[in-house]
């Protein structure tokens, strides 16, 4: 019961703290699994690429990925539901209340300090995952190739990671 | 609830499934499809509400996606409508994802998986690197912001700080340069006043 009540609290806050989308998640998602000390880095980037694979939002994808891996079905079940009640509350009292409680100077004027932090979180998600990720001068190359595609070509991630895989298992394997 | 309402319930559940269901990569791929169905196929939201609706649930944290659903669900049918369209949204996720999950455990102890996961690992951090440099090149940058960006990516990196702390200290900047200029101005005005 314990480990069920932490997996809502981390993924509440992840959700309650959750600006920016899915990839700025990243970097809250693994400050809670570091302090808990539920899982091994690899296992979180492993986990993030096969959230990025599968259809739907980062967000729901990890949160029942890493709730399951942690306590089986309670858990992956305690942590959706978690991540998801902060938009469900916030956005229906947003909802109710928007024309005489949303000042959209002051939302533009927190979005425009906020933004810097985010992207800053992404590189900061982005740094420490290639700590782990980053072990020769191969996948050096995979790095700057697949950046090179995304940014020059954009073709979709899922193309990348697939093909990422594939040149992964044939160069590691023999 | 009279049926015509269970049938717009149900609806409105099939139409979040599918949009939970074919959209790959996280919120903002989700928006193209999402108009199509709540705006051009069923006439749910105006398509002037529809893009202003975007800029208003990105105020508030969460998955983008949530955040939609949420809101559009709850124009359409309220409290019980945004809660049957979170549910869709996320329910095949949730279903696809548990069925991953309960043999990756078994998979990954395979050597050429984890041959797999050492290629896709550097893709990853690609990828997590084009969306920093994918938000970066959308906004007007000032001064103001490129010390927040270096310093809050300075101060992650090298002490860990917990990323809530980050966040909670730009929403406090963004809140108190918003009151200053509301009052500097209103001082400025009265001023104006005065001397005429």
């Amino acid at each position: 019961m314990d480990i069920l009540w932490g997996l809502f609290l981390s993924f509440f806050k992840i959700g309650l703290f959750g600006y920016g989308g899915g990839y700025a998640m990243i970097s809250l998602i693994q400050t809670e699994l570091m302090n808990n000390g539920w899982m091994s880095k690899e296992k979180f980037v492993d986990i993030i690429a096969i959230a990025q694979m599968t259809p739907g939002p980062i967000a729901v994808n990890s949160a029942t990925f890493i709730g399951y891996e942690i306590a089986s079905f309670p858990g992956a079940l305690m942590a959706t539901i978690a991540v998801i009640l902060p938009s469900f509350i916030l956005v229906n009292i947003l909802a109710i209340y928007m024309k005489s409680v949303t000042n959209p100077l002051m939302t533009n004027s927190i979005l425009h300090y906020l933004r810097p932090v985010i992207i800053a979180l992404i590189i900061n998600a982005a740094f420490t995952i290639s700590l782990d990720a980053i072990s020769d001068y191969f996948s050096l190359i995979i790095l700057g190739f697949s950046l090179f595609l995304i940014w020059k070509t954009k073709i979709h991630p899922i193309i990348i990671i697939t093909l990422s895989g594939i040149i992964g298992m044939v160069f590691y394997s023999f | 609830m009279n049926s015509k309402e269970k049938l717009k319930l149900l609806k409105l559940f099939g139409c979040f499934f599918k949009i939970g269901l074919f959209t790959f990569g996280g919120g903002f791929a989700m928006i193209p499809l999402m108009e199509k169905e709540l705006v051009n196929k069923h006439h749910w939201v105006k398509k002037r509400d529809f893009i202003n609706s975007i800029a208003l649930t990105q105020s508030v944290p969460g998955a983008i996606a949530f955040n939609l659903a949420v809101y559009f669900g709850h124009d359409v049918m309220g409290i019980v409508g945004s809660l049957v369209s979170v549910i869709a949204v996320a329910l095949p996720s949730v279903l696809i994802i548990l069925g991953i999950a309960m043999f990756f455990s078994t998979f990954s102890e395979i050597e050429i998986v984890q041959n797999i996961f050492k290629g896709i690992r550097p893709a990853v951090v690609a990828l997590i690197i084009y969306a920093a440099i994918n938000i970066a090149t959308h906004l007007k940058w000032d001064v103001a912001m490129i010390v927040i960006l270096i310093a809050a990516t300075l101060v992650s990196i090298l002490f860990s700080i917990n990323p809530i702390l980050l966040i909670m200290v730009s929403f406090a900047i963004g809140t108190i340069v918003f009151l200053y200029n509301k009052y500097y101005k209103k001082k400025k005005s009265d001023c104006n006043s005065c001397k005429n």
